[in-house]
């Protein structure tokens, strides 16, 4: 497996919402080279004609009714919003997909 | 007078319902107890004085009423702080959920409750989970009751602290690649980790969906089995619980018996890596269990070996989506709303500021397992790992009732020693993790002290899944044992605070 | 940006051949979300039907709802596909502030339904078949309202607020294989196509499907492709084109634009791009600087969905008719053309003109009332047919009154309104506003001898043989009823009186 660079981790962050900072980049570039060079290991088995195991337990149809539970109060649902106005959650400008 | 923080939980309930001690008394001792150690411990990171004593009166109004009593009414209990708990913070550790008051109570919180448990408080933990010292914690690592600084293991480190240090009898953990175990093992307590699906993860703040499970912490494995009839069971909300009765884990810790048990010893739990003392006293136990009346079988499982790189794909692919949800729109912190940041900005800046390096490491790994291109050789090869660990269990099962080995290779490390080594802090849950890919049940309980440090080590019992009262049988059979050779319990060994 | 100088329609025809994709989104009429309890409600309080679940607070898990599934594969099934014998949710990674897990729990490489079909029919009957690559279950999003913008558009908006009532109410998506060999007709069928499938999803009464309320949007993909090329073009998409007209136009506008695109020479980029009703055109969406990675993967807090086969065939048995094999069924019945079908389908008027029926009317009368009439009022008051107030039944009962001769034409419009007014059932009607034809021979008899004796003049014309002269006698009893005869029996009487031959 190739090497980790400095712009991939860049790539991820952004992939992942993380704005590093410019030494972070360098440090967890050297950290996640030497943990990618180590889990690539599990690579051996990717041509074996072995089923993947998503899940542990063998379970299937688990489902529920189409039967109202009560929610949660509107005030209970915004308790923990960082700003609210109108009964709704408040965020900065959202950059949309609108033009 | 009995100091009543360093009875069992068993035996404090006894009282508690005898009418010998109220259940007021019970919480202010651990309250006290708390008080004068924590500075130096930290296992906690919230405590809930006024909940507690309301929930201890409570439980002592209905013993005084002639109500029946549970198993556990009015015993204390130090809660990981990933549990939720309406109107009592739950910051799993982490800056980006500090001062988050949930508005709902997680199953297990909820079945506390409804058990008459005293909840003493929230206990430290690595942040989300991720991490084998609790030193990931934002809000400063916890001591080995031990010895101080080193570290209590993780990610459940206060909880098993909490129990070292006679704060509380009783915790709960949670263990996705052994954060309830190795603590366990490292602080010469009990702990764990149920069959996967036995213990509801609803209201449990996940980290890796598939190999997250709850479980009970205790300084002996009666009280663990206590605990863990309170705790388990099906739960509609949580759709990988086992919908099945859950075995009796407390009829098995009274029962305790190996006569011609088979136990299992897998060689890759061994070699490189694992300290002589730890080995020492594992090999000790395995003595002991034939001494007992076990049939020891020699046994391989060739692909454990690839367990740790499986694991450190899948947990932390899982987690990359599971704390995606930390956006700073809905709750938690919010960082870089000054008008000039749009959300999408102000969600990287606040993740940025909010997770710790542990979290963001892992977040990214996982992002680069899923990602096109790399899934199949990454995330992709990691699941048929898991299946291989799973068929080798299997295999092992077929020819043993359980398997032993340490939980962990090393003793409590010196705090900080491995703080910015990744790798090197992975391999403290070699193990222990093999058991989560395969959705096992597990157990660890001390064995001794390792000769070359005086710290403690930990025996690990696997079961099958489903099979959890066989960890309860095999552990109070070791534990009866042990202690009749030691002439008393391990911790009574730990220094003095 | 730049406005590209559209190929006219034909000339684009004329050197490109459209291939299409369609991506439906149908909101499920369930009573609960895909993975919570809450109600999906319309009209709530913001945020007022939200728990942990749909939140996406920390710790909280989802549970399948049934009758989401159940639901999917009848559509599924509806559509000719194949059903899973075992499938999963799988996790789409990306992240949207009104997406609370910033992952849509949605289907990937294992959807519940695959290959299936449509077939469509075009206004001039010409049916043509769309394959279905896939249907498969999801959730949606909850809404955002944009603040200090102009016109509460993203653009320009200083914050959102966020209401995520909707978060988490099931979608289906039901997605297409290429469409190919319509040609010049790929608007049509387009058009055609969310049409049927509207009708269907109504027909299985899994959702109302009311495009104007966003329970069910469409995406058009476009791609070109030289006449004789193998290979497909690349292609646009644009999203939520969330009418029937306006499904039509947009394929209409991205053919024009991408041989424009083409024909100068230039690249056709894969791209989102929006609708604008006023115009007909689309713009670009945002410009990404990196191609989306998802990033799916099995869902881990949910098992698998494997539906048993004997409960599959209990759906196929709960299968509805199919709307174009019963519009084909009831223009045969009804003895209509296809055009005049057309228009009972544009009316609404199906539903009502079969419950009509079925409530004991002769079709023709049915079809006359809700077409005639009704429609009218309809019209007028802008709203649909079903919401007038009255019922098939009592449409069937006026129509029965007819029939025995109680009621005339005329007066059956007046028991009519009488209903509409609210007056009450047709009897009602008629017996408050005395309705009744008035059939008493003897009453009617004094009446014609009456209008007889009071018209000597016309009386001596019709004796003479100029029968058409009836017709004043006629009106004058018919005035003197004050409508309540009937007017072919008034006729009768009087030429018999006056002992002409009819
Ligand atoms: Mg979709
Ligand atoms: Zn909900």
């Amino acid at each position: 497996m190739p090497g980790i660079t400095r712009e991939e981790v860049a790539h991820l962050a952004r992939l992942a919402r993380l704005e590093l900072k410019d030494e972070e980049l360098e440090h967890f570039a050297g950290q996640l080279d030497d943990i990618i060079g180590a889990v690539a290991a599990v690579s051996d088995v990717a041509d074996e004609d072995v089923p993947p195991t998503s899940h542990p337990l063998p379970l299937t149809n688990v489902m529920r009714e189409d039967v109202v539970r009560p929610s949660l109060t509107p005030q209970q649902a915004l308790s923990g919003a960082p700003a609210h106005e109108q009964q709704r959650f408040m965020v900065p400008q959202i950059l949309g997909e609108e033009s | 007078m009995t100091d009543l923080t360093r009875l069992s939980a068993a035996a404090l309930a006894e009282k508690i319902a005898a009418g010998e001690v109220t259940a007021v008394e019970a919480t202010e001792a651990h309250l006290a107890r708390i008080e004068a150690v924590d500075e130096k411990v930290h296992a906690f990171l919230h405590l809930d004085r006024e909940g507690a004593l309301a929930k201890a009166r409570e439980v002592d109004a209905k013993r005084e009423a002639g109500e029946r009593l549970g198993p556990l009414a009015g015993v204390p209990l130090a809660l990981k702080d990933i549990f939720t708990t309406e109107g009592i913070p739950t910051t799993v550790g982490s800056k980006i959920l500090e001062g988050w008051v949930p508005p709902y109570d997680a199953t297990v919180t909820r079945k506390l409750k409804e058990a008459d448990v005293v909840v003493l408080g929230k206990t430290n933990m690595d942040e989300f989970a991720m991490g084998s010292s609790t030193e990931n914690s934002a809000f400063g690592p916890t001591g080995n009751p031990w010895d101080l600084t080193r570290i209590p293991g993780g990610s459940g480190g206060g909880s098993s602290a909490a129990l070292a240090a006679f704060e509380a009898p009783l915790a709960l953990g949670t263990d996705t690649g052994g954060s309830i175990r190795q603590p366990a093992a490292v602080t010469g307590t009990v702990g764990v980790k149920p069959t996967y699906g036995g213990v509801s993860r609803y209201g449990m703040v996940a980290f890796s969906s598939s190999l997250d499970q709850g479980g009970p912490c205790a300084r002996t494995v009666l009280d663990a089995a206590l605990l863990h009839s309170v705790i388990a069971g099906h739960d509609e909300r949580d759709s990988t619980s086992i919908d099945a009765p859950v075995p009796d884990v407390v009829a098995a810790a009274r029962n305790g018996e190996v006569r011609g048990l088979r136990v299992g010893v897998v060689q890759e739990f061994s070699g490189e890596g694992y300290q002589a003392g730890v080995m020492q006293r594992f090999g000790e136990s395995v003595e002991l269990l034939r001494e007992l009346g076990a049939e020891v079988v020699e046994l391989s499982c060739p692909s454990f070996t690839k367990a740790l790189a499986a694991y450190y794909l899948i947990a932390p692919s899982e987690c990359s989506s599971n704390l995606a949800r930390f956006d700073a729109m809905r709750y938690g912190l919010r960082v870089g709303d000054d008008g000039t940041h749009s959300a999408e900005e102000v969600t990287a800046l606040t993740r940025e500021a909010g997770f710790g390096d542990e979290v963001k490491r892992r977040v990214m790994l996982g992002t680069y397992a899923l990602s096109s291109g790399y899934y199949d050789a990454y995330y992709g090869s990691a699941q048929k790992v898991r299946t291989l660990i799973t068929r080798d269990f299997e295999r092992a099962f077929a020819q043993v009732d359980v398997i032993v080995s340490p939980t962990t290779p090393t003793t409590a490390f010196p705090l900080g020693e491995r703080a910015d080594d990744p790798m090197a802090m992975y391999l403290a849950d070699v193990c222990t993790l093999p058991v989560n890919l395969a959705g096992n049940a597990a157990m660890s309980l001390p064995c001794g002290l390792a000769p070359e440090d005086g710290l403690p080590v930990g025996l690990q019992i696997i079961a099958p899944a489903m099979a959890d009262d066989r960890l309860y049988r095999v552990g109070a059979a070791v534990e009866a044992a042990f202690e009749a050779r030691w002439g008393h319990q391990l911790l009574d060994e730990a220094p003095s605070l | 940006m730049t406005v590209t100088e559209l190929v006219s329609y034909e000339d684009a025809l004329a050197s490109y051949e459209p291939v299409m994709g369609l991506e439906v989104h149908v909101e499920l009429g369930t009573a609960t979300k895909m993975f919570c309890g809450c109600s999906t409600g319309l009209g709530a309080d913001a945020n007022s039907q939200t728990c942990p679940t749909c939140l996406g607070l920390p710790g909280a898990l989802p549970v399948v709802n049934a009758e989401g599934v159940r639901s999917a594969v009848r559509i599924g099934l509806a559509l000719h596909c194949e059903i899973a014998e075992w499938c999963r949710f799988a996790r789409k990674n990306y992240f949207y502030p009104d997406m609370p897990k910033n992952f849509q729990t949605s289907q990937y490489d294992e959807p519940i339904a695959f290959d299936g079909y449509l077939d469509v029919q075009l206004e001039d009957g010409e049916v043509f078949r769309v394959e279905i690559e896939r249907a498969h279950m999801e959730e949606d999003t909850g809404k955002s309202t944009h603040i200090g913008g102009a016109t509460g558009r993203i653009h320009g908006a200083s914050h959102s607020l966020l209401d995520y009532n909707r978060a988490g109410i099931p979608l289906i998506e039901i997605v297409t294989k290429p469409i190919v060999g319509a040609g010049e007709r790929a608007p049509e069928v387009a058009k055609a196509y969310v049409a049927e499938l509207r009708e269907l999803i109504k027909a299985l009464g899994v959702s109302e499907a009311r495009m104007e309320m966003g329970q069910m949007r469409c995406d058009v993909n476009l791609s070109l492709r030289q006449h004789g090329a193998e290979k497909f073009g690349t292609r646009s998409e644009t999203k939520n084109v969330n009418s029937l007209r306006s499904v039509e136009r947009a394929a209409r506008f991205e053919i024009q634009r991408h041989a424009a695109v083409l024909d100068a020479g230039g690249t056709i980029i894969q791209e989102t791009r929006h609708f604008h009703e006023d115009d007909g055109s689309t713009t670009s969406g945002r410009v990404k600087e990196e191609a989306e990675d998802y990033r799916y993967f099995p869902e881990p807090d949910l098992v698998p969905v494997a539906p048993p086969r004997e409960w599959v065939e209990e759906l196929r048995g709960t299968l509805p008719e199919l709307p174009r094999e019963r519009r084909n069924r009831l223009r045969e019945e009804w003895g209509i053309s296809e055009h005049e079908m057309e228009s009972v389908l544009n009316a609404g008027a199906v539903d009502p003109i079969v419950a009509t029926a079925e409530a004991g009317a002769p079709s023709d009368q049915a079809r006359k009332w809700w077409m005639g009439e009704l429609a009218r009022r309809a019209n007028e008051d802008g709203v649909a047919l079903e919401a007038l107030p009255i019922t098939p039944e009592q449409v069937a009962r006026v129509c029965a009154l007819v029939a025995e001769g109680s009621l005339n034409d005329k007066l059956a419009r007046q028991a009519i309104e009488g209903v509409l007014a609210g007056e009450g059932a047709p009897d009602e009607v008629v017996e408050k506003r005395g309705l009744k034809v008035v059939s008493d021979e003897g009453a009617l008899g004094t009446a014609v001898d009456e209008a007889i004796a009071g018209n000597p003049d016309v009386a001596e014309k019709i004796k003479g043989g100029k029968v058409a002269a009836a017709g004043a006698l006629v009106g004058a009893v018919m005035k003197a009823t004050r409508g309540q005869a009937d007017a072919a029996r008034v006729r009768e009487l009087i030429l018999e009186k006056l002992g002409v031959e009819g």
